[in-house]
């Protein structure tokens, strides 16, 4: 094999896919072939960085050096100065958002510095289209452990002891369904991949999906040969074009190599997957739901029991587990159990990918041991809320989560700390809002998104979340009455108990983690007819503090409408009869003077 | 495309099939008829073909499948991706995830919907484009977004809605 001096990692997430890494490469390419390097230096595409909002992004080894937002215009440069004299460029070098320090090497970078890698281990490392960079990297070497060495008992057995929970939000242990699937004496069985990942503002199954397709499949495999399943299935939303290509690569060199299809590794199993894109229902991320959606029909979930385990697709005992669980199952395997439970808190071992989004510096993906405290995860690695900003909350868990003030920051983030918190860990999305977010505009998106995608089965889910829907519209249109909180309480704890599955049963806690921690965003909305926020159109006045404005005329340059009049050293007014509400000197205004 | 039109009393979309497009959905069933549980994957590649889903192509499917009309009727109404009307020349997306939500997009929708005169889930007369709200599209970072075809516009603003439109 040839050997390349320098080798740099392009990042080609889909992220930095939409940022025009393509451009990049090309302009890359041609600049080293202009100067004979291309033998010198090698271009290798890997999986998502998780430092999307600066993409597109590369890092150059053996150094490390980590650049940014790097456009084609700046190749030549880079090139001249980088790779043929050996002098890093600064100007396009990640810098301190606080500070404003410039961070060569990724690994000095606080956002890198603080995570712990299983599940991401190989991203931006390896070419997910490669299976060799992924065997390099102790790829199968999980999988030919199991198979050689280890009957199906002890591979659960090492899954139970590690303590394993699932990732895709309800945190059932791992191992214990797997020992349920494999009780029942009936075949075929199968084993499921969920990636359907429906949760705003999550992508950390997509990133997986699309940096290392093939320790999804290798935790497949393994769970294939414990619980005795014949057939897989990964069920991935249509979404994500670019999972499915990898996927769709990735299995194809699997089988190539025998590591999937007949007789795997010599060992007298059979075990095929294969790929089924959804269809865009939220739903479908249910385990019974998606099961009916793979066999073709509405993905409306059905009560249980019976569980999956003894009757899911087509009436076959099922396992179903998620992205993140799949990929955490061959470190497992290989470095055992007792370094998994080593890491994280008391009753959730391992550690957790988070997308990181919203008024936060870096946005991102993250991985953490569990219990790492939200503080760390807000301020340590995503830098602090932008613009000096205050953290108001968090949201976590997506629809089906709630919001964590700032008083909580200090929570350790796993399964018991974020439940008796009011929110949920999710599938982990942690979407952070600042003090210009309105809560109860945020619940009623939430619920808003839920009775899209409620499936319609059952009546709590299907009447309340609209009735609740209803509720808080007039709340935020400012015409709700008094007791309206009270009645919203009431009705979110009814639906919570009497919905059929998960997506009814955790709709309503967005609204009621909101009342909770900020009980007086919704009086204000209520008794005062106003919003703090300043996001609610029908409660915002549109009138100009005059204490409060430093006269610089910001709000003047920014009304499309002509409806701001203002001279120097004077208070801008607004005029009420030309003013079309679209907030734009609100959000020009520096100084919040604008009600 | 002639082949579609507007069909005032039975208030909905029709779609002529002519010799061809029967060829092209009997290669559908053939490819997915003898696998259980493919009907959705036959959906998508239907909706590829024609670009939605009338009840002539519903209907010749259920035969061809041997599923009951129905029943894909059922189908096809459940999931988002599949829809009954035509869809316009150029497809707006935009991203309605919560990262999206809290950086805005719910302005720059509006301005989009004031734009085009059309609103969410329309389609202009002109078939010209269609205006759609999705789910979260993973391209937080770049929030708000939207996509319009394959082409992503992040880092919106509702004053820059116009100039963007005016490009396709």
């Amino acid at each position: 094999m040839k050997k390349s001096r320098t080798q740099v990692m392009v990042c080609a997430g889909t992220g930095c896919v939409a940022s025009g890494i393509w451009l990049v490469k090309k302009a890359l390419e041609e600049e080293l072939v202009s100067r004979d390097l291309q033998t010198e230096i090698e271009i290798i595409p890997t999986g998502c960085n998780g430092f999307c909002a600066l993409g597109p992004v590369m890092v150059v080894y053996p150094e490390g050096i980590f650049y940014v937002q790097v456009k084609p215009e700046d190749i030549p440069h880079l090139v001249e100065e980088h790779f043929l004299k050996g002098r890093p460029v600064e100007k396009l070098m990640y810098k301190e958002p606080v500070v404003k320090t410039v961070v060569p090497l990724m690994s000095d970078i606080q956002f890198f510095k603080h995570q712990r890698l299983i599940a991401l281990k190989n991203r931006g490392l390896i070419d997910p289209e490669r299976i060799d960079e992924y065997i390099a990297r102790d790829g199968y070497f999980a999988l030919s452990k199991a198979l050689s060495s280890m009957t199906p008992e002890q591979v659960i057995e090492e899954i139970k002891k590690s303590g394993l929970r699932g990732r895709g939000g309800g945190g059932f242990p791992t191992g214990r369904k797997w020992e349920e699937v494999r009780k029942y004496d009936r075949f075929p069985k199968y084993t499921i991949c969920n990636g359907d990942e429906g949760d705003p503002g999550a992508f950390m199954d997509r990133s997986i999906l699309e940096a290392d397709p093939h320790a999804v499949l290798e935790g497949m495999i393994i769970s294939a040969y414990a619980i005795g399943a014949q057939q897989g299935y990964i069920y991935v939303r249509a979404e994500y074009p670019l999972a499915i290509a990898r996927l769709e690569i990735a299995i194809q060199q699997a089988t190539e190599y025998g590591l999937l299809g007949k007789n795997i590794l010599d060992a007298g199993f059979d075990f095929d997957i294969a790929i089924y894109p959804g269809a865009g229902a939220f739903v479908c991320g249910e385990s019974t739901a998606l099961m009916y959606s793979l066999e073709g029909r509405r993905g409306m979930p059905r009560i249980k029991p019976p569980r999956s385990a003894e009757s899911g697709l087509w009436g076959q005992p099922t396992n179903l587990n998620n992205v993140e669980t799949f990929a955490n199952v061959p470190s497992i395997i290989l470095r055992g159990s007792e370094w998994f439970a080593s890491i994280g808190s008391e009753g959730s071992k391992g550690t957790k990918v988070f997308a990181l989004t919203g008024a936060i510096n870096n946005v991102g993906l993250v991985e953490v041991p569990m219990g790492t405290t939200l503080r760390t995860l807000v301020f340590d690695i995503g830098g602090g809320i932008p613009n000096k900003r205050k953290f108001k909350a968090a949201q976590m868990g997506g629809p089906s989560g709630g919001c964590v003030p700032e008083v909580l920051l200090d929570t350790p983030i796993d399964f018991d700390s974020l439940t008796q918190a009011g929110a949920m860990m999710g599938s982990g999305g942690v979407v952070i809002m600042d003090e210009r977010t309105c809560m109860v505009d945020t619940a009623r998106f939430f619920i808003d998104f839920s009775v899209d995608e409620s499936c319609g089965k059952c009546v709590p889910c299907r009447e309340g979340l609209k009735v609740m829907l209803d509720k808080l519209s007039e709340i935020v249109d400012g015409v709700a009455k008094e007791g309206d909180i009270e009645f919203l309480e009431r009705l979110g704890r009814h639906i919570q108990n009497t919905s059929h599955c998960g997506l009814g049963q955790s709709a309503p806690n967005p609204v009621l983690s909101t009342i909770r921690y900020f009980r007086h965003e919704y009086e204000a909305h209520i008794k005062d007819k106003k919003c703090p926020a300043l996001v609610c159109t029908k409660l915002i006045k549109f009138q100009v503090n005059e204490e409060r404005c430093k006269m610089c005329g910001l709000c003047f340059t920014a009304c499309p409408a002509g409806a701001v009049s203002w001279e120097k050293k004077k208070p801008a007014v607004i005029d009420q009869t030309r003013c079309t509400k679209c907030k734009s000197c609100i959000r020009a205004c520096k100084f919040g003077a604008i009600e | 495309m002639e082949k579609v039109r507007y069909d005032q009393k039975a208030n909905r979309f029709i779609l002529d099939l002519e010799k061809e497009d029967y060829i092209t959905l009997d290669a559908i069933v053939d490819r997915y008829g003898d696998k259980p549980g493919y009907l959705i994957p036959a959906l998508k590649d239907a909706q590829g073909k024609f670009g939605f889903l009338p009840l002539e192509v519903q209907n010749y499917l259920a035969r061809g499948l041997r599923i009951s009309p129905s029943h894909i009727y059922g189908v096809v109404t459940f999931y988002a991706f599949f829809t009954t009307v035509p869809r316009g020349q150029h497809v707006i997306r935009c991203c309605m995830g919560t990262a999206c939500y809290v950086r805005g997009v719910g302005d720059v929708v509006k301005a989009i919907e004031e734009n085009l005169s059309v609103r969410v889930g329309e389609t202009t007369k002109d078939l010209k484009y269609s205006l759609e709200v999705v789910r979260c599209l993973g391209a937080c970072g770049l929030a708000p977004v939207i996509f319009i075809d394959e082409d992503v516009h992040g880092m919106l603003e509702p004053k820059k809605v116009e100039t963007i439109l005016k490009r396709y």
